[in-house]
């Protein structure tokens, strides 16, 4: 990207003094370990106040009983109880949400991670109109969520939606399908926003490592007589998987908590309540801090317990 | 023919197939949110399936509703941009300010804890901001920063922080280490390279980090609707819009107008510097 010319001999104006009289002059080590930690303290300090903080804070809500209207009068360390787990566990409704988050977030992980690999696969070599190409599909990524939400849901709209005008038009549809509201397709299309909203992150990624796969690899290949399905399955697949590994364990964090995709298309109807929006409703319209804040944390042991499971079987398979 | 012509002269075409696809997929609901929103309500009920706007019908009253004041019976998205554009420029700037020393530390000095400092900034990167948002919710109930902006903007660097240091420190880690030493043979201070040396060789990758702030800040919903709902005045573009939304009575072709507004800087930006941003998010990702 840019030249790396050194120092241009210009001696710099605020040299500091060469020694200095009475103090025993530090050593270089020490003095880069005092800047290093100079220099990281504001972002230390501002991760911790705004990140680290309200993690521990929100373990504790979620061992006291919190309501937004006695909020004024429970302190930090209030009385503690296991209640909120205990209620959360034992409502029927969690338990199904969790499995609705579970099942949306392999499904779009999954999706996005596909729909990524084909598309960094078709522009991997150059071709007329390629940078435009590859710009257009980051584009669902970048743009707001809100929008998005917003254009699939008049898409998909019963009545003046594109998709059932064409549907019925040309591929013979009956009724118009209501693709957001009814319980047996709602899942499966707020499934496939995500994915279409995420794989150019992993396009991203993927793409990055094709273009860094040796040349002559595949060439070798070739001059073997691998035909082109062969040269992907044993040559480019396996130096992706560890960049398909790292995708997938991101994209299921990134999904496992999403809020906004799911609360803008669906609001939690029709089998799409995924535990985020759960937590927002207490949150909110219940203002039961307490319940929201225990099943959060249950969401996070969840997540943390399911990225340790894949961390252990990925680390056995790939050294 | 032999299994690999076949397969060479039929994967041309599927390749050729999918583009295509590709770019319907990606692009065509921009253009339907476009094609929509200059269309008067009554033509789009009549004909559903039209693709392309006609110049009789073509209008612009649904933009004039959506940017008019509400005083005037709009929905006064102007003052939402002005807000959500105040709101990610602040919080871009002074994530930066942040960002920049702590990413430069964490890739160039060894000092007590980098290790331990650097995998934090990782984790809370990944962790749920749902999670987060319950505490501030109460902290910002308790201190009476709900429906403030200064709040709203603090909330915002918890988002932006984290992922700000992880990409300007894989830049960092790039620039050559003999650069700054021979700086520092010039007899350059700590601050004189960074100010010197590794700012300017930065730069790009900085404007890349700027830009991507701006956009996590300028689409951030969450944390919006949780603060600012009570405050119609102080809305951002995205809150705005999800609440023209659950209006009554208010026409699909007006609701994207809305949201041509929201998109359209976005859009804007990311086509300015496309390039610049593709290699910022991704440079380290070789490393796998």
């Amino acid at each position: 990207m840019t030249t790396t010319t050194p120092g241009t001999g210009r001696s710099p104006t605020r040299a500091r003094p060469a020694s200095r009289p009475r103090r025993r002059p530090l050593t270089l080590r020490r003095r880069e370990s005092r800047a290093g930690l100079a220099l990281v303290a504001p972002t230390l300090l501002v991760v911790i106040a705004v990140i680290g903080i309200p993690i521990v804070w929100t373990v504790v809500l979620a061992f006291q009983r919190v309501r937004l209207a006695t909020l004024r009068r429970t302190g930090l360390f209030g009385e503690f109880t296991l209640d909120n787990i205990d209620r959360v566990l034992h409502t029927p409704g969690f338990a199904d949400s969790l499995v609705t988050t579970l099942v949306y977030s392999i499904g779009s992980t999954a999706g996005s991670i596909a729909l990524g690999l084909v598309a960094a696969l078709v522009v991997r070599r150059p071709f007329r109109g390629r940078t435009l190409v590859r710009a257009s599909m980051l584009l669902p990524y970048v743009a707001p969520v809100v929008a998005m939400t917003f254009v699939w849901q008049v898409m998909l709209d019963p009545q003046l939606g594109i998709v059932n005008h064409w549907g019925r038009r040309l591929l013979g549809w009956d009724a118009p399908v209501p693709f957001l509201s009814q319980e047996s397709t709602a899942l499966a299309t707020v499934i496939a926003f995500e994915a279409w909203r995420y794989f150019p992150f992993a396009f991203l990624f993927l793409l990055a490592r094709l273009q860094a796969v040796p040349a002559d690899l595949e060439e070798a290949a070739r001059v073997d007589g691998a035909t082109p399905t062969q040269r992907f399955r044993h040559i480019l697949l396996p130096q992706l998987m560890p960049v398909i590994a790292l995708l997938g364990v991101l994209r299921f964090i990134m999904t496992f908590n999403k809020f906004d995709d799911v609360y803008l298309l669906t609001g939690g109807a029709a089998g799409t309540e995924v535990v985020s929006v759960r937590v927002y409703q207490f949150l909110t319209a219940r203002t039961d801090i307490g319940a929201a804040a225990a099943q959060a944390v249950v969401l996070a042991v969840v997540l943390i317990v399911f990225v340790l499971i894949y961390l252990r079987f990925f680390a056995r398979r790939v050294p | 023919m032999d299994r690999d012509r076949i397969e060479t002269v039929s994967l041309r075409w599927l390749r050729r197939l999918e583009i295509a696809a590709f770019l319907l997929v990606t692009v065509f609901p921009f253009y339907y949110m476009l094609v929509l929103s200059v269309r008067p309500v009554e033509r789009l009920l009549l004909d559903p399936g039209a693709l392309v706007v006609g110049l009789g019908e073509l209008t612009v009253a649904t933009y004039a509703e959506v940017l008019r004041a509400t005083d005037d019976g709009g929905q006064g998205f102007l003052t939402f941009i002005r807000t959500s554009g105040v709101v990610a420029l602040a919080a871009t700037l002074l994530t930066l300010v942040v960002a920049i020393p702590g990413a430069y530390a964490v890739s160039r000095l060894r000092f007590f804890g980098r290790r331990q400092v650097d995998f934090l900034f990782l984790a809370v990167y990944l962790f749920p901001s749902i999670v987060i948002a319950i505490p501030l919710f109460v902290v910002f109930t308790r201190a009476g920063l709900r429906g403030s902006l200064l709040g709203l903007v603090l909330v915002y660097i918890s988002q932006t922080l984290p992922v700000s240091v992880y990409m300007l420190k894989n830049y960092f880690e790039t620039i050559p280490l003999s650069v700054e030493e021979s700086a520092a043979i010039d007899g350059a201070g700590r601050l004189g390279i960074i100010r010197r040396i590794s700012l300017p060789l930065a730069a790009p990758s900085i404007m890349a980090v700027a830009l991507y702030d701006f956009m996590i800040a300028w689409n951030e919903f969450l944390f919006a609707l949780l603060f600012l709902v009570d405050k119609p005045h102080r809305w951002t573009v995205s809150l705005g819009l999800a609440q023209l939304a659950d209006g009554v009575e208010v026409p699909k072709t007006v609701l994207m107008a809305g949201s041509v507004i929201l998109t359209l800087p976005i859009v804007f930006l990311f086509f300015a510097s496309e390039r610049l941003l593709t290699e910022g998010l991704t440079s380290g990702a070789e490393k796998g």
